[in-house]
């Protein structure tokens, strides 16, 4: 009864010492290419001529102030709103237009910044739910439980409780979703979004409402999804600290227009980062 | 793969090792299930016939990496079947299992180490493995580090660190040539041969290493088998700490005798709602444990309708009345033993389903001395449970109370097989097949504790009743006096205090002094859903221990087992007269307890030193750096012979 080791693809091998922590899926080439990209809602501007990369496998974050329009960037790239001006490329091709649904077969998951689950369902069937499009029978099948349907529920139940033992939440299988506290609901959610095997999970927030334990938390897990399963990670979030332990690169917004790009360390150096968002140099 | 071995092998060898034990059950009951573990949500399990399998190729790969007869090899983590296996592959070849903690801090895992010169580690995680990474360079003796789980060690490169998976597969490999040299390593085993090294939880200082034989395990478990009449059929499940014995006994030493199965839980969150599936039938759980149940489901009870309160008050008091009297077999009113059936179908039956011991023939404390009103709890709801008494030096089984007669207050007569002799000191002696050889690599300690004439000094205080059965009192080291003379033994005072349900852990001083006065440790969950429902506002443990009314609900308490304590001439002296509620939950990783849930005295009494003072100085609050100001309070005392006339 030997561990069963987990479906991923073979990461590369390098030789290093584990000081040197070796990233088990280095940083490919760009997997996301936003470029100039406007949006409006009537005579508001949301977000102006913004153009900024995701490097398969990277932790990327997007940050800025309130309003700054960091939620409409993320319903942008998964296909919730469509910008008037602008291109998104996703593995190369075109993604702007396209419906959510279809954003999401492509291999793009996202959680909400108000937790968007099922709340009367179980954990189990929540998370369930997440593999909706690797779904193949079809609903007569399911009804009279023929036998393709069977064994495709063994094979999903399988993969979501590879998920519950790696979010660690198999205390809560079975509790409907409303009984749980905020940290767990949230874990649930990236549960679901793991669900979908996606290849770039969108993060809208992770954080926001968490003690600082919970906080630390989701951190683990993020870091833990984007080393074990190579996925790569784009993520709002308000917690400068956070963002900052947890990120390849980040952009930062403000009024809609893109004011710093980079990585942590030349985000926190850059004077118009520091204005806007710290506002401390004055 | 092993079951032609049977045949070709000497039918005459004896089952005097373990190793040797789990051989004559793969050739016995080959197909029966001996260990079952949760994964994933689902139950696994493993044959008698596949444990043998895994555990000599195991052996295979551990000869390989040159484990030598009669090294030490430790192993920590939480209850896994691969740890267990291993343990046997261990044995197989002659060495010394060294079962650790699992929660023990790094620097706590050096002693044992060290001291055992452990060659080889299976540690079941990450976490484990972090913990040795860190000691390692002060363990120089340590070659190997098996791990079981590999989620987070991909990028670990020690040339010490091999995983599970791929040791079996080496030794699977291995066997296919070696099948005849590894028997023959299983045959050289003897029972005189050391088995294991269990650490004691070091409630009285450092732990000291204790060294049990197969010969005293397996008779221990044989004794206990015939005892209870454990069959290959019953059910155990493994939760508790790999490093006590009492969770050794049950899930190694034990099944290896009797040839049962073992549970493993998916995890300890999930513990209850596993147990409820599997149902065990044979169950061991220290106080502590049952404590927490016991809470659990008072806190549910007191979260339900009126209708559901006042039905389980009822059927509780019913139970109290006659629940032991019926499961003892004595005789009871008709009409209290019709209105018990009734009230077993509607509350004290799924009351066991909902605690996962409706299928539970047979279940023990051990570990610690139990309340009277706790054990006496679930006996009245119709669980048959029982206190066991001994310790890791006695391999456990010295002393049980039988069915038919269980008395709260004794610990049952002495097993079979045990001798045993109270001195004019009251110290309990004990004289058996199961005892310790001894304390590893120390022949002072040993000497002092087992004589030359194979009595050993148990250091607990106790007497043998005209019955035949043995009483505990409580360490010998705590029992104290007050100025005026009165023995003193803060155990059973402890015990009564925690049997509140608000009262989690409660630290009772008295040696010295003219009278007895309390630390109290408030349960977080009880006392704060308490205060949730008088809309009390509190923002943590601190503040909610500091609050009036909390300090009103305790002294309620306690004046209630005042009021007991009054009762009982020998105790009426040693009513709790005055009581501080700590600002913080004594905690294991605070040094304040043991890693199995025991008071370090020494060090609470040095912690909290100030509190200590002020309780006896009269004052009505103290300041502590920490956490501020502590307030003291009065408890009610009852004057025993008031009390009396009243009566």
């Amino acid at each position: 009864m030997s561990v069963a080791t987990l479906p991923t693809p073979e990461p590369a091998q390098t030789a290093s010492p584990i000081d040197a922590q070796p990233r088990a899926f280095p940083i490919g080439a760009p997997i996301l290419e936003l470029d100039a990209i406007s949006l409006r809602f009537g005579g508001v501007q949301a977000l102006t001529n913004i153009g900024f990369d995701v490097l398969e496998h990277e932790v990327r974050a997007i940050i800025g102030p309130n309003g700054a329009g960091k939620s409409s960037m993320l319903n942008v790239i998964n296909g919730v709103y469509t910008p008037q001006e602008g291109s998104i490329r996703f593995m190369g091709q075109p993604l702007v237009g396209l419906a959510p649904t279809r954003a999401a077969q492509m291999g793009i998951a996202r959680t909400f910044q108000n937790i968007a689950l099922f709340r009367g369902m179980s954990v189990l069937d929540n998370i369930m739910a997440g593999r909706i499009q690797r779904m193949q029978a079809n609903f007569l099948e399911v009804a009279l439980q023929l036998p393709r349907a069977r064994r495709e529920e063994t094979e999903h139940r399988e993969k979501v409780e590879e998920i519950i033992e790696f979010l660690q939440i198999e205390h809560i299988r079975k509790t409907p979703v409303k009984r749980l506290p905020y940290g767990l609901q949230k874990r649930v959610e990236l549960g679901r979004a793991l669900a979908a095997e996606p290849r770039i999970l969108l993060l809208d927030e992770p954080m926001a409402g968490m003690n600082i334990e919970e906080k630390q938390d989701m951190c683990r897990f993020i870091l833990d999804v984007n080393d074990h399963y190579g996925t790569t990670v784009v993520l709002i979030e308000h917690d400068m600290g956070m963002v900052m332990d947890l990120s390849d690169r980040v952009v930062v917004l403000d009024y809609g227009k893109k004011i710093g790009d980079g990585t942590p360390d030349e985000v926190r150096a850059n004077p118009d980062v520091i204005n806007a968002y710290l506002g401390v140099a004055h | 793969m092993l079951g032609d071995i049977g045949t070709s092998h000497d039918r005459r060898m004896e089952s005097d090792t373990f190793p040797k034990l789990l051989l004559r059950h793969v050739k016995e009951r080959a197909e029966h299930p001996a260990i079952r573990e949760k994964t994933r949500g689902i139950w696994h399990t493993l044959s008698w016939r596949s444990l043998g399998d895994e555990v000599m190729a195991l052996a295979a790969a551990l000869r390989a990496r040159g484990l030598q007869r009669g090294a030490h090899v430790a192993l920590v983590g939480d209850n896994r079947p691969r740890l267990y296996a291993a343990m046997c592959a261990v044995q197989w070849l002659g060495a010394v299992a060294v079962p650790l903690y699992q929660d023990a801090a790094a620097a706590e895992m050096v002693l044992p180490i060290r001291s055992a010169d452990v060659t080889h580690v299976f540690a079941e995680n990450q976490e484990q493995v972090d913990k040795l990474l860190e000691i390692l360079p002060g363990c120089p003796s340590v070659r190997c580090i098996v791990y079981d789980e590999d989620r987070g060690m991909r990028h670990y490169r020690q040339p010490e660190l091999v995983s599970y998976a791929a040791l079996l597969q080496h030794g699977h490999a291995a066997l296919k040539s070696q099948r005849e040299s590894l028997l023959a390593e299983a045959a050289r085993g003897n029972g005189s041969d050391p088995a294991f090294v269990f650490f004691t939880s070091g409630t009285t200082g450092p732990s000291k290493g204790v060294v049990l034989t197969h010969a005293s395990l397996i008779d221990r478990a044989q004794a206990a088998a015939a005892m209870e009449g454990l069959k290959d059929s019953d059910v155990a499940m493994a939760y508790l700490p790999l490093g006590w014995i009492g969770q050794n006994l049950f899930s190694y030493a034990q099944p290896m005798v009797v040839g049962y199965c073992v549970c493993c839980p998916e995890s300890s969150e999930t513990m209850l709602a596993d147990m409820r599936e599997i149902g065990p039938s044979y169950l061991l759980t220290p106080p502590r444990v049952l404590e927490a149940l016991l809470t659990q489901v008072q806190l549910r009870i007191a979260d339900s309708g009126w209708l559901e309160r006042s039905l389980y008050a009822r059927c509780i008091a019913l139970a109290q009345r006659v629940g032991a009297r019926i499961l003892a077999g004595e005789p009871v009113a008709p009409s209290d033993r019709l209105a018990y059936a009734a009230a077993d179908l509607v509350i004290y039956g799924p009351l066991r389903d909902v605690l996962g011991m409706s299928r539970v023939r047979v279940a023990f404390t051990a570990g610690d001395a139990i309340a009277p009103e706790l054990l006496l709890f679930f006996r009245a709801i119709g669980i048959n449970l029982k206190q066991l008494y001994g310790s890791t030096e006695t391999g456990l089984f010295v002393a049980a109370q039988r069915d038919g007669e269980v008395r709260p207050d004794t610990v049952g007569p002495p097993a079979h097989g045990v001798e045993v002799r109270i001195t004019p000191e009251r110290e309990i002696l004990v004289r058996s097949p199961g005892l310790f050889r001894e304390y590893h690599r120390d022949p002072e300690t040993t000497a002092r504790a087992k004589r030359a004439d194979g009595w050993y000094h148990t250091g607990d205080a106790g007497w043998l009743g005209d019955d035949g059965h043995l009483r505990v009192i409580d360490r010998l080291k705590n029992m104290g006096a007050l100025n005026d003379g009165t023995v003193y033994a803060p155990k059973l005072l402890e015990n009564k205090l925690k049997f509140l349900s608000s009262v989690k852990e409660a630290v009772v001083i008295g040696d010295g002094r003219d009278r007895v006065c309390a630390l109290i440790d408030i349960d977080i969950a009880v006392v704060g859903n308490w205060a949730n429902k008088r809309s009390l506002s509190y923002t943590g443990h601190a503040d909610l221990a500091s609050l009036d009314e909390v300090h009103g609900l305790i002294a309620d308490g306690i004046s209630e087992v005042n009021a007991a304590l009054a009762l009982d001439p020998m105790l009426a002296k040693s009513q709790i007269h005055r009581f501080a509620i700590l600002p913080k939950e004594l905690d294991a990783d605070d040094g304040v307890l043991t890693r199995t849930g025991k008071l370090k005295r020494g060090v609470i009494a040095e912690r909290y030193r100030a509190v200590v003072d002020a309780l006896y100085q009269g004052s009505s609050s103290v300041r502590l750096h920490e956490s501020g100001e502590l307030k003291i309070r009065d408890a009610r005392t009852f004057d025993p012979t008031q009390r009396a006339k009243a009566a």
